[in-house]
């Protein structure tokens, strides 16, 4: 957590009188660029996209199997004669949104988690950082079997498993977050002032952990999706009728030995978005690390 | 370094008893009853009475575990539901199949990943080290389906270089088992490779960013060597840590890659065996894919220690 030393520094650390209480906006790089039009894109699609589906993602509309793109359809159709665009907008829905809330779980259980073992140290802290050390020593994808294997696939098995494996990850890198910001003075005046535990978290730890913690979903986040449509793609995430991106794949995988591109879209699909946010995520970081020596660059 | 070893073997074993709680509880927290649930709604009572009397099921949950983990220890991992054979011998050519995959993966990826890290902080912010950077962001992005459906599309439907399907009977010559194993250990090793290099690059700039890098540059020690004697040795133990990880990532990363090369390993049984309910051997096989990550943990550590002096003086 050296790198955040630096970042908790900074903020002190203005140039002028005025930009001392504002926090220094880095510009947008080109690449950081690329990755919210391609956030943006995807939210858009998630909104409105089912909208603009000329089909229901269940209608089989055409006799052709596994259709070039164009022959039936926008894109073609599935291995069930159903029309790939309109599932592919329908997909974006779970997809990502699924993902989202699972991260959104795992961020609120392990945020909670972290900031209190961080603050109230102790025997809480002890207690936290064991169950966290043996959460963390279990691969997340055998956990979300085993899971699922006792309790079944639904929506809400799914979305829970994954946000739980990340909270343990998530409880862990913000406590060292809120380590690195509990030895400031202003935590110590807060402390002194007689500000409850709740109110020291809120009001001192939370807003200062903002930025490095975003960095942190940005990459949860892509997990969320990979995970989530992993398990889909194996067959025991999401199920039938609803579409989803991963499902989508294992769907089309016979299609492939017939030259069909039906599983290869889903697939890309994903690995964009995830691109994407790893963009920002990349962008993020860099701005939070420490200088290296210029005269290692030359 | 007697004391920290015995330590660190006391927190392993402590890790995988824990690790088995969770393997068997989260197997039972089905509400209801397991029998019903691998017989489905329609079965008669006399059947899921009987399975419920095969599986010990009228027992209590904290005998059912001991009687488990007791077998588990010995080597007995009982007897699969679907099919009644036992787990042992299911799992024999399965568990090579796999470690022959994990294995020649691990083989490849670690020395490139090393390679490429040391090579790109050569040149910090260069055009080489972002091209690897770049790539290797997008690389650790794709998920294992794209990179699979990818190369099975271009090296096993257009060109017939590879085959897209593994079966076990493939194994019969050193290089065609090879020649089998490239599509999947191209794609395993695409899903863990990027983030390794990017480890390394970050751990290895990290050492850069010390005073003592900043020292010998002062004192005109050339880079070359700075990279190599200065900073490596001290970036050693990240290093080898994030390794680990991504070795251990290699137990999700299988299940994934078994799955689009139907490839006869464990990660395949272990999805088929969700599918079909058949928690014996669920049990079974997520014990042996824990056992097997606890224990690159704990390599790993000790490893770790020996890297580091202050830690292997500490007597």
């Amino acid at each position: 957590m050296k790198s955040q030393s630096g970042q908790v520094a900074n903020y002190s650390r203005g140039k002028g009188n005025k930009a001392r209480f504002r926090r220094a906006r880095p510009t947008l790089n080109l690449t950081a660029k690329i990755g919210i039009a391609i956030l943006a894109a995807n939210l858009l699609t998630v909104a409105i996209g089912p909208l603009f589906a000329p089909h229901s993602p269940n209608d089989i509309i055409s006799d052709l199997v596994f259709a070039q793109p164009g022959e039936v359809g926008l894109l073609g159709t599935d291995g069930l004669g159903r029309d790939l665009f309109s599932r592919m907008l329908y997909g974006a829905r779970t997809t990502i949104g699924l993902s989202f809330i699972a991260t959104v779980i795992g961020f609120v259980i392990g945020m909670a988690l972290g900031f209190t073992a961080a603050e109230a140290g102790g025997w809480l802290d002890d207690t936290i950082s064991r169950v966290v050390d043996i959460m963390i020593s279990f691969p997340p994808m055998l956990l979300a079997l085993i899971v699922i294997a006792g309790l079944g696939s639904s929506m809400v098995v799914l979305v829970c498993t994954v946000g739980i494996t990340h909270a343990s990850r998530v409880a862990r890198v913000s406590r060292a977050i809120a380590m690195e910001i509990a030895i400031n003075e202003f935590v110590e005046v807060a402390r002194a002032r007689g500000e409850s535990l709740l109110s020291i978290l809120r009001r001192e730890i939370w807003p200062n952990s903002i930025r490095p913690l975003t960095a942190e979903f940005g990459l949860r986040y892509t997990y969320s999706i990979l995970f989530l449509s992993g398990l889909s793609f194996l067959g025991l995430g999401i199920q039938p009728p609803a579409a989803d991106w991963g499902m989508m794949v294992k769907e089309n995988l016979a299609g492939m030995y017939y030259g069909a591109w039906a599983a290869l879209l889903p697939a890309a699909a994903i690995s964009v978005i995830t691109v994407g946010i790893n963009l920002i995520v990349d962008w993020l970081g860099a701005q939070t690390g420490k200088q290296i020596s210029p005269e290692m660059l030359k | 370094m007697a004391l920290f070893l015995t330590k660190r073997l006391a927190l392993g074993i402590l890790t995988l008893w824990a690790v088995s709680v969770l393997v068997f509880t989260g197997t039972e927290l089905l509400p209801g009853d397991v029998a019903t649930a691998i017989l489905g709604q329609g079965a008669t009572p006399e059947t899921v009475a009987a399975l419920r009397d095969q599986m010990g099921l009228d027992r209590p949950a904290l005998e059912r575990y001991f009687a488990w983990i007791g077998n588990m220890i010995q080597g007995d991992m009982g007897q699969s539901v679907a099919s009644g054979r036992s787990i042992g011998s299911i799992m024999q050519d399965r568990v090579y199949n796999t470690f022959l995959l994990a294995g020649v993966t691990a083989l490849v990826s670690v020395p490139l990943a090393l390679l490429l890290g040391i090579v790109s902080v050569i040149y910090p912010e260069g055009v080489l080290d972002r091209s690897i950077s770049m790539s290797s962001l997008v690389l650790i992005s794709l998920p294992e389906y794209f990179t699979g459906v990818a190369l099975i599309l271009g090296f096993a439907v257009t060109w017939h270089l590879f085959p897209a399907v593994v079966y076990s009977s493939q194994f019969t010559s050193f290089w065609q088992t090879m020649r089998s194993l490239t599509l999947p250990v191209i794609t395993l090793t695409v899903a863990i490779l990027a983030h390794m290099v990017r480890m390394t690059r970050a751990a290895i700039l990290d050492v850069l960013r010390s005073a003592y890098v900043e020292m010998a540059l002062l004192k005109g020690v050339p880079k070359g060597r700075i990279i190599l004697r200065h900073a490596l040795p001290n970036a050693l133990s990240p290093v080898i840590n994030v390794v680990a990880i991504n070795l251990g990532y290699l137990v999700s990363g299988v299940v994934l890659v078994e799955a689009i090369f139907s490839y006869p390993g464990l990660g395949r049984l272990l999805t088929d065996s969700v599918a079909n309910r058949d928690i014996p051997l669920v049990q079974a096989v997520a014990m042996v894919f824990c056992v097997v990550y606890v224990l690159l943990n704990l390599i790993a550590d000790i490893l770790v220690m020996m890297t580091n002096p202050r830690l292997r003086a500490k007597k």
